[in-house]
């Protein structure tokens, strides 16, 4: 071998051989450039926007008093030219160890004089010494020259001292230094991994169940496992209000606790990532080994020896997988803790209060950056994991028959009757919670709390905005992810951009909903923006919502594409047919399966999702997981609860509806699977 | 046949992925109707040279012209070749009729000529009632001949055959060869197939490209390849082979042990070290007081029953720890009485002894 290599670095180095440029077909260059359009795409709805919130997050404001002058003509003319900083120092105006700032902030010059009165004869001029002041804007014009410029008092009510701009950490520095702020840090961890230990526990329980036991009704127990998919994260918040609150139902069971904080955020998320962490989880337990069980009995290992040394290795894959995916949910997540967190900060809400309470939009970036970090750790120890995983996966194993006994079933099927009952639980308490008329003290039945049109929110229009953005995220969002998929997997040549688009379709996953949400708000509002057009509109909601939920998709699409032959495309080229024909003729109805999937994956997501959307709706396009939201933060709980409602319906109606055709369009078009 | 100009030139070809080189120089010529086997163990470049033929995976350097344009650079979809691979590639949502005609559909023609010709395929290969069924409701055999058919349906220059036979069991696959070759025979179409298959190669093949770590070992007729092994590589990946080792004791002589053996090697220095190879089947056994040349005593070791002959392991005089193997029929077994630990008589006919450079690295 090496003599092989020495020779062709020979040929290589004497330059015999001529190097064949591939010559691209007419199908490469269509390829490519249906790549190109989505990779663009990509760009634009995701890098770009990232980039510009990464660049305002290193945007420091500052108060630079020292920069600015002022005298005063209390009709003795002009007095001692005054130092603006002494004077804001003297009347505590500014923390003179402290001037941080956001853009929006102004400080108006009268308050450095306690005699001050608008009504008062005495001028005053103000001028700024040096451009690294920020200027100041007075009549509404920004002056940024070195002149004097002289105001009435009247007039001087209407200066504001602007902040300059500074590159810099100085954003960081002033998030570290306050503690309300990085605390968050510790409770959004805290709340991550606690969560993550009792949702991993439980779901590892309720798969153990679903795939070793004997026990009855097993496909109705995951289909009710699978519910809270449905559902915003709101939801689970609502009903623990219902329960423990300061009304509850039954809050005397905390023993006094309460549930606004800690103990009711790490419930509501625990019902939010179940699901998650239990389809991992039943993939691990169902690619064991049946081999390794029966070798195991043959030696005479007992029943919690066998479970130690052949159940949990064998999962552990898919248990590392399931933690580090609940562990993201959670420290993303901004539905449960906006309800339930009473007083509790975590960063999801901190950038929500930033932004939408505060329109600090600078520090929003910073608590983003912040969040970004847990969030990309996250993902690429998954990655790691998961490659492993595939490993085993591909190992030829004998499926594992579970042999019944009594007792254990018994057991197992108690125990899934008890998380059924946990998340059907939480379900009609919403629905008790919409329909009672005015808890706790008219608890009649009636439709009261279904008049959205009289609420915050934007009423009943807001469920059709939702269902309209449903719908075209999962139209627009299908083609996008599929056309895309197929062109990265089966693509000829130019490996680079094949794997820059890998890595573009990959980055979703690890960024936060609100951090795309605050990102776009930079990127789409900027008026330079050729693309500021679309700010406020459905579309942006749409182009938001893709790209949000674009990883799963994707990779759901890749799945199946890696599937199918991979001469296919070959056979096709040989005889001479385009590529699209090959796509329309073969690919599409072969994947119809998993692009049905990927529909209603983008059709549920763009119901539940409050995240990324809550900084991008307007007026007209308010959403009905924004409704939740906001009409619990006026207080109109029932209401929330209702429209929470709603949308599950929605989506399970859907479901089954998506259901009914698949199981049509399969026996239409996939009539080939059977022998 | 060397007198014809050649369908397929493929000059100084080269594959590099990375720094690892898989073909390395090829240059190989093809005639018309010719059937070529590209034959070598697993890794030696010989799917990818038949890839970078059809343009899937296209040569760094070096060139291929095929019916006398160049080719080199061009995507597959603008070459002219059929291609069936080892997994077949049928689409399974469509019916044997819809993926015979895959090729054929196209605004031009009219559908009544389509059904016409895939029609006349199916019947080709064998297959006239299979038309309705999905890939997936046929056997391997049945599939393979699909694929074929597909592949042949627009009439191409080429057809390159990618391991076609390897996923088949045993049984179907010495039926299926003879089929293959008849087809090809009766359509006349210049056919190129990869094998790792020796006996594959050696029953269907024109002529037989043997190939080794990214280069050729050795092009010829399957007689040429056996008989004649042009390197110690192909001695012994063809057919089975005993490698001795000798040295060069003057022309045309070489001693083995204590034997002083005549032979037909020409090129070698007096005193140079060679392997000597001769195939089983070629030890001659001669009557217990034979003369003759290259005629010596060998004691059998162990005899090995194979059916139709025995493998008998035979101790050279003076040659330690070397056995030869040699195959006698049962017939012979009997009638000489050959048995373990017997002597029997054997000769090593000159014209049969092959030598080949170097130290031993076989055998």
């Amino acid at each position: 071998m090496l003599g092989l290599r020495a020779m062709a670095e020979a040929v290589v180095a004497t330059g015999t051989a001529r190097k064949i440029k591939p010559k691209m077909g007419r199908d490469d260059w269509a390829m490519r450039s249906f790549m190109l359009i989505i990779g663009l795409y990509l760009v634009a709805s995701l890098a770009l926007p990232l980039y510009t919130m990464l660049s305002k997050s290193f945007e420091a404001y500052s108060f630079r008093l020292e920069f600015f002058e002022m005298q005063v003509d209390r009709g003795e003319g002009w007095g001692e030219v005054l130092s603006v900083r002494e004077l804001a120092i003297a009347q505590g105006v500014i923390d003179p160890e402290d001037s941080s700032a956001s853009a929006g902030h102004r400080i108006t010059p009268n308050k450095f004089f306690t005699d001050f009165s608008f009504r008062s004869p005495t001028m005053y001029r103000v001028r700024s010494t040096s451009a690294e002041g920020g200027g100041f804007i007075a009549k509404g014009v920004i002056i940024t020259d070195f002149e004097w410029h002289e105001f009435t008092s009247n007039e001087l009510r209407r200066v504001l001292l602007r902040p300059a701009q500074s590159p810099g950490l100085g954003n960081f520095v002033a998030y570290f230094s306050t503690p309300s702020l990085f605390f968050s840090i510790y409770n959004s961890v805290f709340i991550a991994v606690i969560s993550t230990v009792i949702t991993v526990t439980l779901a590892f329980a309720f798969a153990y169940a679903l795939t070793r036991s004997c026990m009855p009704l097993k496909g109705l127990f995951k289909t009710i496992a699978m519910v809270p998919i449905l559902v915003p994260s709101l939801l689970p918040g609502i009903a623990l209000v219902y329960l423990f609150g300061n009304q509850g139902m039954i809050k005397e069971v905390l023993f006094g606790y309460s549930i606004y904080g800690p103990i009711g955020i790490i419930i509501a998320e625990v019902f939010f990532t179940l699901p998650h962490a239990l389809l991992i989880i039943i993939t691990a337990l169902s690619i064991a080994d049946g081999r390794l069980y029966e070798a195991a009995l043959s030696l005479r290992a007992s029943k919690i020896k066998i479970f130690f040394t052949v159940t949990l290795p064998g999962a552990r894959y898919g248990l590392i997988s399931a933690a580090f995916v609940v562990f993201t949910l959670v420290i993303t997540d901004f539905g449960a803790p906006k309800v339930i967190g009473g007083q509790f900060n975590v960063l999801a809400v901190d950038i929500y209060k930033q932004v939408v309470g505060q329109q600090n939009f600078q520090m929003g970036a910073v608590v983003s950056v912040v969040l970004l970090i847990p969030a990309i750790v996250a993902f690429f120890v998954d990655r790691a994991v998961q490659k492993r995983q595939v490993a085993l996966l591909s190992a030829r194993a004998v499926a594992y028959e579970p042999k019944p006994s009594p007792r254990f079933d018994g057991a197992m099927l108690g125990y899934s009757l008890f998380i059924s009952f946990f998340i059907l639980g939480m379900l009609a308490v919403c629905q008790y919670a919409a329909l009672i008329k005015f808890w706790p003290y008219d608890l009649s039945l009636g439709l009261t709390n279904y008049n959205f049109d009289v609420m915050d929110g934007g009423g009943w229009d807001s469920f059709g905005n939702s269902i309209q953005l449903g719908f075209y995220t999962a139209l627009f969002g299908t083609v996008i992810v599929f056309v895309g998929a197929y062109m990265v997997e089966k693509g000829r040549g130019f490996h680079a951009g094949r794997s820059a688009f890998q890595f573009l379709a990959m980055m979703p996953m690890a960024v936060p909903g609100l951090v795309l949400g605050l990102a776009y708000i930079f990127f789409f509002n900027n008026p330079n923006n050729p693309l500021h057009f679309l700010y406020g509109t459905m579309p942006i909601l749409v182009i938001c919502t893709i790209t949000h939920f674009y990883t799963v998709a994707h990779l759901t699409a890749t799945t199946a594409l890696k599937q199918m032959d991979v001469e296919f495309e070959a056979v096709s080229q040989s005889l001479k047919q385009p590529f699209h024909k090959m796509f329309t003729r073969v690919t599409v109805p072969v994947c119809l399966p998993a692009i049905l999937d990927i529909s209603i994956y983008l059709f549920v997501n763009a119901m539940t999702t409050v995240s990324a959307v809550v900084f991008l709706y307007s007026p007209d396009t308010t959403l009905a997981s924004v409704a939740v939201l906001n009409m619990d933060d006026a207080g109109d709980i029932a209401p929330a609860a209702a429209m929470g409602m709603m949308i599950f319906y929605t989506n399970a109606v859907v479901r089954v509806v998506h259901g009914l055709i698949s199981v049509q369009l399969r026996r239409r078009t996939q009539a080939w699977r059977t022998r | 046949m060397q007198d014809r100009k050649p369908y397929l030139e493929v000059t100084l070809l080269t594959k590099a992925f990375g720094s690892f080189i898989a073909l390395k120089e090829i240059s190989l010529e093809v005639f018309e109707s010719e059937f070529v086997c590209f034959l070598g163990p697993s890794g030696c470049g010989k799917t990818t040279l038949l890839r970078a033929i059809a343009g899937l995976d296209i040569q760094t350097s070096g060139t291929i012209s095929q019916a006398g344009s160049d080719i080199s650079g061009l995507p597959p979809a603008e070459r002219d070749f059929g291609i069936v691979f080892q997994s077949y590639a049928l689409f399974p949502n469509l019916t044997v009729i819809k993926n015979i005609a895959y090729g054929l559909e196209s605004r031009k023609r009219p559908a009544a000529e389509v059904a016409a010709r895939v029609k006349e395929l199916l019947d080709l290969v064998g297959l006239p009632d299979q038309g309705p069924k999905y890939p997936a409701q046929l056997s391997g055999g049945q599939q393979q001949r699909i694929a074929l058919a597909r592949a042949i349906a627009t009439s191409p220059g080429l057809l390159l055959l990618d391991e076609p036979l390897s996923a088949l069991d045993a049984k179907v696959r010495v039926r299926l060869r003879h089929e293959v070759k008849e087809l090809q025979r009766q359509l006349g179409i210049t056919t190129i197939m990869v094998t790792h298959d020796q006996e594959e190669a050696l029953t269907m093949a024109d002529r037989i490209v043997v190939m080794n770590h990214g280069v050729i070992e050795q092009i010829g007729t399957p007689l040429e390849i056996y008989r004649e092994p042009a390197t110690a590589f192909v001695a012994d990946f063809i057919g089975t082979m005993n490698f001795l080792p000798g040295k060069i004791l003057g022309p045309n002589r070489v001693r083995l042990g204590d034997l002083d053996l005549a032979c037909e090697g020409d090129g070698f220095d007096s005193g140079a070290e060679v392997m000597l190879a001769v195939r089983p089947e070629d030890v001659l056994v001669q009557g217990a007081e034979g003369e003759g040349e290259n005629t010596f005593q060998a004691t059998v070791m162990e005899t090995e029953f194979l059916g139709s002959f025995i493998r008998a392991e035979l101790a050279l005089p003076g040659v330690a720890e070397q056995r030869l193997r040699a195959d006698f029929s049962i017939n012979l077994v009997r009638r000489l009485n050959i048995e373990d630990g017997g002597q029997v008589t054997v000769a090593l006919p000159k014209d049969r002894l092959r030598l080949y450079a170097g130290a031993p690295g076989h055998g």
